[in-house]
């Protein structure tokens, strides 16, 4: 993901008590890989973005509970990706 | 006749409650045969990969299809990573530049591994066995070696180092009497597949055990040992006890759920000790009354020690699930026959009379007051309260009150919510004992493991002394009778912490003393207050 890309941002809470563990970290990479836009995520206070399609990526942010998560996406459906991915988090991964 | 081989003790961590005795037996390990096959160039190499990852994406869904919830939930993370193109890059790039197959998985794995472990982590940690047992099973499709698996001897006991969650959903537990591992730290998935099908089911293992495949072995989970070599009383006392097991099973799980009331409708407070707060996904708050004792050397147990936010994650999240009943969590126990590299003192001459808990945390006062910070934090969430282990005299006790108004201070400088907790004793030396209420604690809570270790001067571990290190003995129960008597007249809470409040032939005994309040293993709760109910 290079910085020419045009990115939208967001950001929600992780509400989950034991963070972004294994479980949550599927159902977002899952969501994420349903758009064609890149999409990247970043824990509050991490300097790095990360693929939001990388389930190992995810889990390594380490992400805890009542942590900010920002998301970001570029591309042709970005906006739909974003409200998804920010959906998913606001209901605390319960989407089934 | 010839007299029969000694039987061996080996101790562990019950997870799962019940008894079995059966043959040993070990399951398959996933072979490793990384230099089966001939590397070839670059293109079939990465071909070869190709075909591998696509077979282990197979053989998990069909292991997923066959799984419960929690089962097909661990797989399918494995089952993604599968497809974490950025997580494969780094194989495929080894492979065009000439690495086989094999070894350009093995190497990108193993440094994924080391990073999983490496942050000190315990919820990364423990996926760090997902990712072994993913790089094992790709390494079996490639070098063609299918795992077979022959099926277990009727009734078997699995003896493993440690069993991948894929590993142990492979095997056929209708077949098998139960497990033991000498692993445990990663063994939290495996715990939570284990209660599910009521697997008795024993960790960390204190040594590996001897038994050849096929020799008869006692497992004791509701104790947390296995025993080899068991004697024909024993093998009898077992099979009495597994055949109580069905129904007493059904009647504790009914009775864990129920207050504890004695026979005489006296209340009794029963907690229980967690070792791993990942087993706590597996359990209900409402069979306890709270968290008597939570051991934190789990989380010392990845290559650095845990920063302070590590640790709020893990105390918040057993708060979160003790859903406001208190919780007692006990500063690093290391030392003793707990070595921790870099916390503990090497070649101490006698270890359990050495620098070991509260002692040690006062020598490492940058370890000891990280934790106390993160503790403080966490007492701004819920109930918390800390408990130091291994005190011998009151000064002890006010050095670390004073590391603690310290952090508490260091907090309200910083701006940090925070709470002071209470602050009490583990009594689990003579002394301490014999002087409880010479202490200004905010509560006691005996070790009774140390405890008799130390009255009776006879190891825990050490079959010839066994007979000492008995916890019935007149003198340590005065010792828990005057601790008891100490935190009456001072109007504090006095628990025992230790594995006699898990041993329901003991809870007499111990209610007799004037205890209100016993901290037991999970897996015993029922059993504890059905011991309760029966006491006049």
């Amino acid at each position: 993901m290079t910085g020419a890309l045009d990115w939208i941002e967001g950001a929600a809470v992780i509400r989950d008590p034991t963070g972004l563990h294994a479980r949550p970290a599927v159902k977002l990479t899952k969501l994420a890989k349903r758009f064609s836009a890149a999409v990247e995520v970043r824990a509050e206070g991490g300097a790095v973005w990360v693929n939001a399609k990388s389930p190992n990526a995810v889990m390594k942010l380490r992400a805890g509970h009542e942590t900010p998560l920002s998301v970001r996406a570029a591309g042709a459906d970005a906006a739909d990706a974003l409200a998804a991915l920010l959906a998913l988090v606001d209901a605390n991964f319960d989407d089934g | 006749m010839t007299a029969e081989p000694p039987e061996r003790v080996i101790r562990g961590a019950g997870v799962v409650g019940g008894v079995a005795v059966g043959p040993a037996w070990r399951p398959a390990a996933p072979a490793a045969a990384r230099a089966a096959r001939e590397a070839g160039a670059p293109a079939e190499e990465d071909a070869a990969l190709r075909a591998a990852l696509a077979a282990a994406g197979a053989q998990l869904g069909a292991l997923m299809a066959a799984a419960d919830a929690d089962g097909a939930d661990i797989l399918e993370f494995q089952a993604m990573l599968l497809e974490d193109d950025d997580m494969l890059a780094p194989a495929f790039a080894a492979i065009a530049q000439g690495r086989a197959a094999e070894a350009a998985w093995a190497e990108a794995f193993d440094a994924e591994i080391a990073a999983y472990g490496d942050q000190g982590d315990a919820v990364l940690s423990a996926r760090a066995a997902d990712l072994r047992d993913l790089r094992d099973r790709v390494l079996a499709c490639l070098s063609g070696a299918a795992v077979a698996q022959a099926a277990p001897p009727e009734g078997a006991v699995a003896l493993a180092d440690d069993l991948s969650p894929s590993a142990f959903l492979a095997l056929d537990w209708s077949r098998l009497g139960g497990a033991a591992l000498t692993g445990g730290g990663a063994a939290g998935h495996v715990a939570i597949l284990a209660r599910a099908r009521g697997v008795p089911l024993v960790v960390g293992l204190e040594a590996a055990a001897h038994s050849a495949d096929g020799a008869l072995v006692a497992l004791d989970a509701d104790a947390g040992a296995l025993i080899e070599n068991p004697s024909a009383r024993t093998r009898a006392a077992f099979a009495a006890r597994r055949a109580a097991g069905a129904a007493g099973r059904a009647e504790s799980a009914a009775a864990a759920l129920r207050p504890a009331v004695t026979a005489g409708g006296a209340a009794v407070r029963v907690l229980i000790n967690v070792d791993d707060p990942a087993l706590l996904d597996s359990l209900s708050p409402q069979i306890c009354d709270g968290v008597g004792l939570t051991r934190t050397e789990f989380l010392f147990h990845g290559a650095a020690a845990p920063d302070e936010d590590a640790q709020l994650a893990v105390y918040a999240r057993i708060l979160a699930w003790a859903q406001g009943r208190p919780v007692t969590i006990r500063t690093l126990d290391a030392g003793g026959d707990k070595p921790i590299p870099g916390v503990t003192v090497d070649g101490e001459s006698n270890p359990f009379l050495g620098l070991r808990g509260l002692r040690l945390s006062l020598r490492r006062p940058a370890v000891f007051r990280t934790q106390l910070r993160a503790l403080a934090r966490a007492a701004a969430l819920g109930p918390l309260k800390v408990m130091l282990p291994m005190v011998t005299i009151p000064q002890e006790l006010e050095e670390a009150r004073a590391h603690l108004d310290a952090a508490c201070a260091q907090l309200a400088a910083a701006g940090a919510a925070h709470a002071r907790p209470p602050l009490g004793i583990m009594v689990e030396t003579p002394a301490a004992a014999l002087t409880a209420a010479d202490f200004d604690a905010d509560f006691y809570s005996i070790g009774s493991n140390d405890l008799v270790q130390y009255v009776m001067a006879a190891a825990r571990d050490n079959p010839g002394v066994a007979h000492l290190a008995d916890p019935r003995n007149p003198a340590v129960l005065a010792l828990i009778g005057r601790t008891v008597a100490a935190g009456k007249a001072r109007g504090v809470e006095v628990s025992l912490c230790g594995d006699m409040a898990s041993s329901p032939a003991l809870i007499g005994a111990l209610l007799g003393l004037g205890l209100e309040t016993l901290s037991c293993a999970p897996a015993q709760v029922g059993a504890v207050k059905l011991a309760i109910g029966r006491v006049a």
